[in-house]
């Protein structure tokens, strides 16, 4: 375990000398301020516009962060060489692969948490009171999803040529769940076969990412997600990246590294 | 070092002086070529349209807080509701689940735990939530007509701007000068908020001449769901100017415009029994009232 923990302390550590989070962050910080400062008929308690605007550019923000972090790892280690070096340690390839998970995971979830502080900020700023327990669900879930989708690029970087390649396919993937994901069982309703039963398929075996997404709820002000519905569907997404993760493993452990 | 910086302060003064002897005439050029549209809305084109109507159907999701049918929940609804036509008992019963219907599955089941599932409306002045997806609409189209009359509507009975209710509909005007809607709201706002009877009823007249520029020519009905004759706004707009006329005193005048308005009403019985009502208290008014 202090073998995957080692790898993943100097993934962390290169997120916060790199510039994305901080260029990101800033960017989130700017559109989000100019949003504040929008006057719509002389009303200063107008909010929730400007949560919808500001979780929006976060979620956009941490899958960028989230998914060019882990589609460069194992690339950039074989294009430096330092692979070699790494491996020829008292460290196997899996380990190496569940370090940089981890570290990638663990970055990106101190990313998020800085953004969700300046969420709850702002929100604060108009709404004089804070939802901790709504933020943290939020925040929570968020993470997880990005846990899937973390799994998903570690995945693509050793099974696809190009981190080019990977970082496409996986926002590709991603936002398609995102947005059709939960609608699919609907769609395939209106179709013939096989196509309808094809269809169905996919819905059952994708990983629901939609279910992560409670930004509804907490623009709108609405009751928390009970948290036995919140525990479920910790273990959904865990069940999710161990698979994604175990099929890295699998195909790192016959890959030819030269 | 010291170099590099004074030419970079020196850039960026150039930048600056340029940049504010360049913004006003490129704004006075693209104001030449399509009067009053705004900067993004030259962006976007002729996509503004559909921006501007994806707004507008935003602000009903926020009025029903983010409990709103997705195109996919409208398409199935459209089905059920065909479907309706041979299983008439089967649709009331669908009707009162609410457009998420049964749960198709487990996943379907489970992701309700995370979204809003119930209809709520904004609760008093909550409604000011909606107000900016209105005012982005109408900035994006200008002629998006409902985008005015829906935020004046809140702003004033709910929110108790009639200032800002005004200003906007004004702003309307500027685009849509001969809008029988906006002129009939703005008539409202006289009669109602300001109670200045003589401008109210300029504008409910004004509205009425702009009604039979625009509506004349329609159909009263149309089969394949085109414009036909908005008598509702024309009921109104006569509602009105009884209303400014009583107000104002003018009793006959009212009386006057109560028997056109009877002509067009969907109810005559009920401005039939306005009109007895009035007849009866000129009547019973000394005749210097009258």
């Amino acid at each position: 375990m202090n073998k995957i923990f080692a790898v993943a302390s100097v993934v962390i550590r290169e997120l916060y000398r790199r510039k994305d989070f901080y260029v990101l962050f800033i960017l989130t910080v700017l559109i989000t301020g100019l949003m504040w400062l929008m006057n719509f008929f002389h009303d200063q308690q107008i909010i929730r516009f400007i949560k919808e605007i500001c979780l929006v550019l976060i979620w956009i923000s941490a899958l960028v962060i989230a998914v060019t972090t882990a589609a460069r790892q194992i690339p950039a280690e074989r294009e430096s060489r330092t692979i070699f070096p790494l491996l020829a340690k008292p460290i196997s390839r899996w380990q190496v692969l569940v370090g940089k998970f981890l570290g990638c995971w663990l970055a990106t979830g101190m990313a998020l948490l800085v953004f969700y502080v300046f969420f709850a900020l702002v929100s604060a700023s108009r709404e004089h009171t804070l939802r901790f327990d709504a933020y943290s669900q939020a925040l929570w879930l968020h993470w997880q999803m990005l846990g899937i989708v973390i799994a998903m690029a570690m995945l693509g970087s050793v099974a696809l040529s190009t981190p080019a390649a990977n970082m496409t396919m996986v926002f590709v993937i991603t936002l398609g769940i995102l947005l059709m994901g939960g609608f699919l069982h609907k769609v395939a309703q209106g179709m013939t076969e096989p196509a309808a039963s094809i269809v169905t398929a996919i819905y059952f075996i994708i990983p629901h990412l939609e279910l992560f997404n409670v930004n509804e709820l907490i623009i709108h002000d609405w009751p928390i997600v009970p948290w036995l519905d919140l525990l479920i569907a910790t273990f959904y997404g865990l069940a999710y990246t161990a698979i994604f993760l175990i099929g890295a493993c699998l195909v790192f452990r016959r890959k030819a590294l030269n | 070092m010291r170099t590099a910086l004074l030419t970079i302060a020196l850039l960026l003064a150039l930048c600056f002086g340029l940049i504010t002897w360049l913004q006003p005439r490129r704004e006075a050029r693209i104001d030449k070529l399509e009067p009053g549209s705004s900067t993004l809305a030259s962006l976007l084109g002729d996509g503004r349209q559909f921006v501007s109507d994806y707004f507008y159907t935003e602000a009903d999701v926020y009025f029903h807080s983010g409990y709103y049918p997705s195109v996919f929940d409208q398409a199935r609804k459209q089905e059920e509701a065909d479907s309706d036509v041979s299983h008439p008992e089967e649709g009331s019963e669908q009707e009162e689940k609410g457009f998420m219907g049964e749960p198709l599955d487990w996943i379907d089941r489970f992701s309700r735990h995370f979204l809003p599932s119930r209809h709520t409306h904004l609760p008093g002045e909550k409604v000011r939530e909606i107000l900016p997806w209105l005012k982005l609409s109408a900035e994006l189209d200008p002629h998006n007509i409902r985008a005015y009359l829906v935020a004046d509507y809140w702003l004033r009975n709910r929110l108790h701007q009639s200032q800002e209710a005004e200003d906007f509909v004004r702003d309307g005007l500027k685009y849509n000068p001969r809008s029988p809607d906006l002129l009939f709201a703005l008539g409202q706002i006289y009669l109602e908020d300001r109670k200045e009877y003589p401008r109210a009823k300029n504008l409910f007249l004004a509205a009425l001449k702009c009604w039979h520029e625009r509506d004349d020519s329609k159909p009263e009905k149309s089969d394949n769901g085109g414009d036909v004759k908005d008598y509702f706004l024309l009921e109104n707009i006569f509602d009105g100017l009884v209303q400014t006329e009583i107000s104002a005193g003018d009793f006959n005048q009212a009386l006057d415009y109560m028997k056109q308005l009877k002509t067009i009403a969907a109810d005559p019985a009920a401005v039939q029994k306005r009109i007895d009502e009035l007849e009866a208290q000129i009547k019973s008014q000394p005749p210097h009232q009258n």
